[in-house]
């Protein structure tokens, strides 16, 4: 084969995926507008989801505030508008790294895990005897799964924003003189609800694509155990990916319907 | 003459320009076992997949119990599928579940059975299998062996029509291809069950079957007994069950 060949071929596979993704898409949304819903696996993907993430975003969010200040902190004290720091940390994470840092963490963390844990379904033929004994697959394994990401995400952002604007405080007391109150007032002064809602509101975009694309991986993955870590490690990057590009999107389209003051 | 259950037609598969089945046509009559031998390769789990429709030949008809398994909407196809239990060569059994729940799982999904009758027919089923005592433990902790008789639990447990086994004995020891054999020699006897199974074991076929099919190049080679099949003078065949030591010739 050339490699003028090959590089078509790829091209030609890329689109193909796109496409079969857009289907997987469409399919989910038919299965999830009738039901039966199996609301006790959606329940049990909570819980799994909660327990997995919930000590890693909360670092990951407390240390990103914490860290946001002390960089930050030197910059601002050359304008001479050091004040204006819990303002300045407290809107970049709820508009962007909250919400951001908590789905990329999230991407690398469940994503894989679905994709492989379909993925491991799938070779052995789990999906296949769910099938024969007349249970449908997509319903059980694939649309419990994206409803339970898709709430969560949203949940977790909440939590990080709260824990990285602890953490900016932490970085306050350590550069500057300021007490709680003072900090958590200033915050609560400047963050309006037209912050919070885009910033919480694109989590259940991001949510849909880490749920969906782990899915859609593992639900194809190819027969064999490198099928199964196919599966994982490119659910990741593609999840990752089409989170950073729908964000470029939301983040315009926010802006329009939004204008900033 | 009893009617048959299944009726294949002219059945032919392909995978790229790999021919697998080449043109298959078999009758299997209600309540008749039938056991079918190959080469690994021979396309005998992929006859079975066609069977339940988790494959779609190119060409050709399957009918069992009257419907065409190739042309059903999904939802015909279900219906027809509760009547049928498939035991996958890999057992197949859900790694997040426990036993209990493997086997739970497919009756609830099912039927509505009430509690008590679930726990009922689970200890029936485990105990079939002589597993009663595995019943809390999880997939990753049992042996291949082990995994294969629960698997055979959860095909049996809903009392189907039929049964499609692939290899519902490779992997377990002399002793215990006898016990299972004899189950479902068994079960076929009391439930009136028709039966499909791929084997290569020739104990197991001996208890098992009515009537055997050898798969050789995606074609039904050989049709008989065990008996016929041994005494044949085909150098195939002779080669196969083992009445002659390897020599060429023996695709
Ligand atoms: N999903 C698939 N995609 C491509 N090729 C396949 C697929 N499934 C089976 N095949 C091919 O079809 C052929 C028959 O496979 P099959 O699993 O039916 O063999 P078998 O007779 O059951 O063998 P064994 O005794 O080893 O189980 C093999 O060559 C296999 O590579
Ligand atoms: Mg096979």
């Amino acid at each position: 084969m050339s490699s003028k060949n090959t590089y078509l071929t790829r091209i030609a596979s890329y689109f193909n995926e796109i496409g079969a993704l857009g289907s997987f898409v469409a399919r989910f949304f038919k299965r999830f507008l009738f039901p039966p819903y199996e609301l006790r696996e959606v329940k049990k993907h909570l819980e799994e989801l909660g327990v997995k993430t919930l000590p890693i975003v909360g670092t990951a969010g407390f240390i990103t505030g914490l860290v946001l200040t002390l960089q930050s902190y030197p910059i601002m004290t050359k304008f001479g508008a050091e004040g204006f720091l819990p303002y300045m940390v407290s809107l970049s994470i709820i508009r962007e790294l909250g919400p951001v840092i908590t789905a990329l963490i999230f991407a690398g963390r469940v994503s894989s895990g679905i994709g492989a844990e379909l993925g491991s379904m799938r070779v052995t033929e789990q999906i296949d005897a769910m099938e024969v004994s007349a249970v449908d697959p997509f319903n059980f394994l694939v649309v419990t799964r994206v409803i339970a990401t898709t709430i969560m995400l949203p949940i977790l952002v909440v939590y990080v924003d709260f824990l990285a604007i602890l953490g900016g405080f932490l970085g306050s007391i350590l550069v500057m003189d300021t007490t709680w109150t003072l900090y958590i007032n200033q915050v609560i002064d400047v963050v309006k609800f037209s912050d919070i809602i885009p910033g919480i509101g694109k989590n259940f975009f991001f949510g849909f694509i880490v749920g969906i694309v782990g899915s859609f991986k593992g639900y194809y993955a190819d027969k064999g155990t490198e099928g199964v870590g196919k599966a994982s490690t490119t659910s990741v990057v593609v999840s990752s990916l089409l989170i950073i590009i729908v964000d470029m999107i939301l983040v315009k389209v926010t802006l329009l319907l939004w204008p900033p003051a | 003459m009893a009617p048959s259950l299944i009726s294949i037609t002219d059945l032919y598969k392909s995978f790229g320009d790999q021919k697998v089945l080449d043109g298959i046509s078999l009758h299997v009559e209600e309540g008749e076992n039938l056991v079918i031998f190959g080469r690994s390769g021979t396309g005998k789990s992929v006859l079975l997949k066609c069977m339940v429709g988790l494959m779609k030949p190119d060409k050709g008809t399957i009918v069992i119990d009257g419907k065409d398994v190739v042309s059903l909407s999904l939802k015909e196809l279900n219906v027809l599928r509760k009547s049928i239990s498939f035991l996958f060569q890999g057992a197949a059994l859900y790694d997040s579940m426990s036993v209990k729940e493997n086997l739970a799982f497919t009756l609830s999904k099912n039927s509505k059975f009430t509690k008590g009758e679930i726990i009922k027919k689970i200890d029936w089923a485990l105990d079939s299998v002589s597993l009663l005592d595995s019943k809390e433990k999880m997939p990753s902790e049992l042996s291949g062996g082990m995994r294969k008789r629960i698997g055979l639990a959860r095909a049996i447990i809903t009392q189907p029509k039929l049964i499609l086994y692939d290899e519902p004995t490779t992997g377990l020891d002399p002793i215990t291809t006898k016990e299972i054999s004899k189950l479902i020699r068994d079960l076929q006897q009391q439930l009136h069950t028709t039966s499909v199974s791929v084997t290569h074991d020739l104990i197991c076929a001996q208890i098992i079957s009515d009537r055997n099919i050898v798969l050789k190049k995606g074609k039904i080679a050989v049709e008989g007994s065990i008996e016929d099949l041994m005494n044949a003078q085909d150098p195939f065949l002779k080669n196969f069950f083992g009445s002659e030591i390897i020599e060429h010739g023996d695709d």
